[in-house]
């Protein structure tokens, strides 16, 4: 095993090779905020909120999918990422119809939870407040789209872990929407085994229990770092 | 010293963030020592919003004509202006008719001529009913707010923790789950 030796928030590490920035901060204690990447799932950096500054590189890397590198010097709490990441959260819930106090994941919810801990207290952006559809067409389940921020953990999810594959992405940029099966109605989907993992692994209200009213949804994401380490790691318990 | 100018404002909100502020109790009394209520819907009878308030709490969002007069006011006569509650912080409840297709005629069909069940009509009496603007918005797409208290509605320890710095001169710290939670 080959080890790389690096330097986060001016702390010295060494981690094995192939080790993400992410896992290496969290070995270090440092703490980076995220909003797609969950354990257990393939990360896809697509919320944009891990970028870290490293010394010497232009360019913001998302920690979630970058590899160390042997001398890595990175800063995860610059001035300047503070300020993309509240950007970045606020540009989150300008995009979508985010209505705190009427979402099932009031006060568990995991932007809820990013825009305290990026000190946002209201959006410099104007809000879109796009068209989108509820689809309650599942028996147990709910899928609003309005409260969706195209994480992708639902897909990932519902791919690795539970290998159904009911959920992907359809279209593209502002257009872009979480499908189930062909583009059919949840409940119509063969494929889906209503076990539940999506609602789960979903950050933020927009897949949720029906018949749970403004903010009982609880939902338990790290239970899926648990699964992919019972079955890869033969690690039974948690 | 003189007295501190205190007013409060009710737009388009439900008047929760209101009933939040009369949930400070006590500190009411407290709060009645150190200032002049000079416009308020739960604490003065004055019908105009008067010249050179110090510290104004705005509940609501601005949905219709009346709204975006008096918050051009308001932002004209007074020096520190809150944003109170997420209806003026975000939109909040009152926005979500922007998702229908974004204009007053669109919900006002939907509301009063689709989903009517006898006799459906639009309200019209100029003068007496004010105009709905076509885009709800939060009050610092149009004015410039000086402080922003999120809550649906805040607590009243958050509205204490907000005004009570403020009425010793210093500002309130709008940071942690405490003080920015949105909802």
């Amino acid at each position: 095993m080959s080890v790389k030796t690096l330097k986060i928030d001016n702390q010295d590490i060494a981690v094995e090779a192939g080790t993400t920035i992410m896992e290496a901060a969290k070995e270090a204690g440092v703490r980076i905020p995220k909003l797609c990447h969950l354990e257990g799932l393939t990360p896809v950096g697509a919320c944009r909120l891990c970028l870290v500054e490293i010394e010497g590189m232009n360019k913001l890397l998302p920690s979630c999918v970058t590899e160390v590198w042997e001398g890595m010097v990175i800063h995860t709490q610059t001035p300047k990422l503070q300020e993309y990441r509240r950007m970045n959260v606020e540009l989150i819930f300008a995009e979508g119809n985010h209505v705190c106090s009427i979402c099932v994941a009031n006060g568990n919810c995991e932007l809820q939870d990013v825009a305290v801990e990026v000190g946002m207290d209201h959006s410099r952006f104007p809000y879109r407040f796009p068209d989108r559809h509820v689809d309650l067409s599942h028996p147990l389940f709910g899928i609003d789209h309005n409260r969706c921020i195209l994480c992708t953990r639902c897909v990932r999810v519902c791919d690795e872990v539970e290998g159904a594959h009911v959920w992907d992405v359809a279209q593209r940029g502002a257009a872009a929407y979480i499908v189930s099966g062909l583009n059919q109605p949840w409940g119509e989907v063969d494929a889906c085994t209503s076990c539940g993992k999506c609602v789960d692994a979903c950050p933020t209200g927009a897949i949720f229990k029906q018949g749970s009213t403004t903010g009982e949804k609880d939902a338990d994401a790290p239970k899926f770092e648990f699964l992919t380490a019972a079955r890869e790691k033969h690690q039974w318990t948690r | 010293m003189d007295k501190i100018r205190f007013a409060t404002v009710w737009l388009a909100g439900c008047s929760g963030c209101h009933m939040s502020f009369l949930d400070l109790d006590e500190f009411l009394i407290d709060l009645a020592d150190l200032v002049e209520v000079v416009y308020s819907p739960v604490g003065c009878d004055l019908k105009d919003y008067p010249d050179n308030v110090d510290v104004c709490l705005v509940e609501g969002a601005i949905a219709n004509e009346d709204n975006l007069e008096l918050i051009y006011k308001v932002r004209r006569k007074t020096k520190t202006l809150i944003s109170f509650g997420d209806c003026a912080v975000t939109a909040n409840v009152p926005a979500m008719r922007n998702m229908l297709r974004n204009s007053a005629e669109g919900v006002l069909k939907r509301g009063y001529l689709e989903l009517a069940d006898a006799n459906p009509q639009l309200p019209h009496a100029p003068g007496i009913v004010p105009e709905l603007i076509d885009r709800v918005t939060p009050i610092h797409e149009l004015v410039p707010v000086d402080i922003f208290m999120p809550g649906c509605p805040p607590s009243a320890d958050r509205i204490r923790a907000t005004i009570e710095p403020l009425l010793h001169g210093q500002q309130p710290q709008m940071a942690g789950r405490e003080m920015i939670k949105f909802g």
